[in-house]
């Protein structure tokens, strides 16, 4: 029987079946869904959900150096929190196969970059297996593992978004056990001195060698001979496109193993067409490669090397053919994603927009939506845990510009806070910073859709964990003055902000409420409604920013399936024309 | 190659398009189908446009389609039905749902809701444009529009050689079934 089943699910079942014993992640789109679907197995593995993505990689490769199959998973721009430990578990090696997930988002879904994650595969100087449909997620999975193990290196798997969130059919097969010897110190090989180091490095780049022989012949790279004509060269999803868009006696290298680059396979194969063709998404990871090593071929050029493909973009750059459209003559406006109705972050964002001279620096999760209009309350966003140094850096830069008219607001959620904002926040208090850091807890990972972090009391596996309170870590920090408010209380928001910029002391502020969607907390649901003879037309409803509240016929308006009477728009009304019922 | 059909769901994030993607490829499967199914998570989830692909035939490489590809729309709401217009192949059939939700945009004043969106669509496209947030309501559960136009779909579709309300009956907890049948067979 067959499943229809996400990458995601599939790579989980993959890494289940090729007998996975340890694993560890920190959520992100696309990725996360691969360690949601591993609790299904309790009993059999362990997994778990690390603060970040440095300490999740480390946990693995911890795993593998004790002997069993380990596994991470993370987002593109996770490798790089990660790649610390990525780079040296490359030079050391591994114990039980170790592989890494990357989900690479092209056309920036769900992300503030595309950048080609292949690119490590090559600097970290690790195996790169890419699938291209769900049951070469699932199949590939025991691969990576095999090779991981026979090559002595990591195994960068790297999925994009179509590969993880696309479904597809697949077949199980059944779990192989793999009961490691018993553990060793090795030392030599685990201990990563300048000495060890030398010696790996050389071993590394004799396994690598050893590993590219093998590329030249091992099953996750075939080809399909179609006829002379044309062949493609392709890999990932960008292979799907490929298929649908040459015509059908065009021949394929299709590419599961992708570094080290199979080039006397590559080479065998470009000299059975007339005209070769590289087909992949972003960048010319391939055609560059095939080209330095004296091979003809097109790609980039017509491809282009920004955003995701799809079969019709594929014909179209690559043939000229436009396939027929059309257009109608209404226009769209646009629809971006908002801060959800009775969102917590929603009171907070709501006060520090009313001041011009407040500078917030924000962070990666939902509350990156405070920077949407009409609340338009940041100035910057730039990774994971850099809502914090980032206001550090800006305040220092404004001591030293004499401007003392900005105040300056470092904002996150408790995940990133607990992800490497706590670094920030010593950072603040060590450098005699003057930035107020606002933690907006919702107790949960709210963008990627609801995981357990270090504060939620709860651990992947479903079991229950110690939670570790923000506000004690803050205060052994020095940080002095912590306000803690329910960011649904307008007046207790704004009095906490003027108090933390008039403290003498170090002062933090904590808005604190669990995430609307958090399905274990029940929160009780309300509704809000406008009194239209109240009602002056004044739009001050507006400026909270609620997709539940619009204006119809001159008059302010609450939609009544969305509303869950939070009243963050009837506090902010100057008639009292909106009340909860 | 063998004849893919491909279908395109549009709406807000929030409107239920999972459910009906999920009927529809369970559907699709048990027919003998090659189905693939794109859908996006995120961010763009948060009261965004969404659109969910549904592709299948004998064989199915590609889970996603560019413009000029979808054989069907079912839009949820009336200006996403614009939004991914270009995707429909000419002359194609787009099932649009009657209904607005006004974008953030929109609410605060800063840009109209378009006019005229489901006359335009009729200009290009075969349209079979229904209210089905009223016939759900009718039927006493707001929250079936979705099958609703899930029913109008496969219909529009013809794909009557699948037995659907099994489909309904395999996937649906049963004290949301009868609901639910009744929203499918609604618009006929």
């Amino acid at each position: 029987m067959k499943h229809l089943m996400s990458g995601n699910e599939a790579a989980a079942r993959g890494a289940y079946e090729a007998g996975l014993k340890v694993g560890a992640a920190y959520p992100g789109t696309p990725s996360t869904e691969i360690f949601e679907e591993l609790p299904k197995y309790k009993g059999e593995l362990y997994c778990e959900w690390a603060p970040n993505e440095k300490v999740a990689a480390e946990v693995a490769y911890g795993a593998s150096i004790a002997g069993v199959r380990s596994l991470t998973a993370m987002k593109h721009v996770g490798v790089n929190v990660a790649a610390d430990p990525i780079f040296t578990a490359a030079y050391n090696g591994v114990g039980g196969g170790f592989v890494i997930v990357s989900g690479d988002d092209p056309s920036m879904h769900s992300s503030q970059n595309e950048q080609d994650n292949r690119y490590y595969a090559r600097a970290a100087k690790l195996a790169c297996v890419e699938p291209s449909d769900s049951q070469e997620c699932k199949d590939f999975m025991k691969y990576a593992y095999d090779i991981s193990e026979k090559f002595d290196v990591p195994v960068l798997f790297r999925m994009t978004t179509r590969v993880c969130h696309s479904k597809s059919l697949v077949e199980f097969g059944e779990r192989e056990e793999h009961q490691p010897p018993e553990y060793k110190r090795n030392a030599a090989k685990f201990v990563s001195t300048p000495a060890n180091a030398y010696r790996n490095h050389a071993k590394l780049e004799a396994n690598l060698r050893l590993l590219e022989e093998y590329a030249n012949t091992c099953p996750l790279n075939r080809v399909e001979m179609n006829g002379t004509k044309i062949g493609v060269v392709t890999a990932s999803i960008a292979y799907q496109y490929a298929k649908e868009a040459f015509p059908e006696d065009t021949s394929f290298l299709k590419l599961g193993l992708t570094n080290p680059m199979p080039m006397e396979l590559v080479k065998d194969f470009a000299s059975k067409v007339d005209k070769l063709y590289v087909i992949e998404e972003l960048e010319p990871f391939m055609e560059e490669q095939i080209k330095a090593a004296g091979i003809e071929c097109v790609g980039k050029d017509l491809i282009g090397n920004m955003y995701e493909l799809n079969p019709e973009l594929v014909k179209s750059r690559v043939f000229g053919e436009q396939t027929e459209f059309r257009n109608v003559p209404v226009q769209a406006v646009p629809r971006p994603p908002a801060l959800c109705p009775g969102c917590p972050h929603r009171g907070l964002f709501y006060v520090l927009s009313k001041k011009k001279d407040y500078v917030i620096c924000g962070d990666i999760g939902c509350y990156t939506l405070g920077a949407s209009a009409p609340l338009s309350a940041m100035d910057s966003c730039v990774c994971m845990g850099g809502g914090f140094s980032v206001a550090q850096g800006m305040s220092k830069a404004f001591e030293m510009m004499g401007d003392t008219k900005h105040k300056i607001f470092g904002v996150l959620g408790d995940s990133t806070f607990f992800h490497s904002g706590m670094t920030g926040a010593a950072e603040i208090i060590y450098n005699n910073g003057s930035v107020i850091p606002v933690v907006l807890d919702n107790s949960i990972t709210g963008m990627t859709g609801q995981q357990d972090n270090p504060g939620s009391g709860e651990t992947l596996m479903g079991d229950p964990a110690p939670v570790l309170r923000i506000e004690d870590i803050l205060r052994a920090y020095g940080y002095e003055n912590i306000f803690i408010v329910d960011p649904r209380d307008l007046a207790a928001v704004q009095k906490a902000v003027d108090d933390a910029l008039a403290s003498e002391a170090p002062a933090a502020i904590i808005t604190r409420r669990p995430c609307l969607l958090l399905k274990k907390v029940k929160q009780e649901i309300g509704l809000c409604k406008v009194d239209t003879d109240k009602c002056r037309s004044c739009r001050s409803c507006l400026k909270v920013g609620c997709p539940a509240v619009f204006f119809k016929d001159g008059k302010a308006t609450i939609d009544a399936t969305l509303c869950i009477g939070c009243t963050v728009c009837a506090q902010v009304c100057p008639f009292d024309a909106i009340e909860r019922v | 190659m063998s004849e893919v059909k491909s279908i395109l769901l549009v709406g807000v994030g929030g409107q239920g398009t999972i459910l009906v993607s999920k009927l529809l490829t369970a559907g699709l499967i048990k027919a003998g189908y090659d189905v693939k199914m794109s859908e996006v998570h995120g961010m763009a989830q948060r009261g965004g446009s969404v659109s969910t692909q549904v592709r299948f035939g004998e064989k199915v490489y590609s889970p996603i389609i560019g413009r000029g590809q979808a054989d069907i729309m079912v839009a949820f709401e009336k200006m996403e039905a614009v939004r991914y217009a270009e995707f429909l192949k000419p002359g194609a059939t787009a099932v649009i749902n009657d209904y607005e939700i006004v974008p953030m945009s929109v609410a605060t004043g800063a840009m109209d809701y378009p006019q005229g969106t489901i006359e335009a669509m009729k200009q290009e496209f075969n349209v079979i444009s229904l209210n089905a947030g009223q016939i759900a309501q009718e039927l006493g559960n707001p929250r079936c529009m979705n099958v609703v136009l899930f029913g109008a779909m496969v219909r529009a579709l013809g794909m009557d050689h699948i037995d659907w309300e099994e489909v309904l009956r395999e996937n649906l907890k049963p004290s949301i079934l009868d609901i639910n049948l009744k929203a499918f067979n609604a618009y006929k």
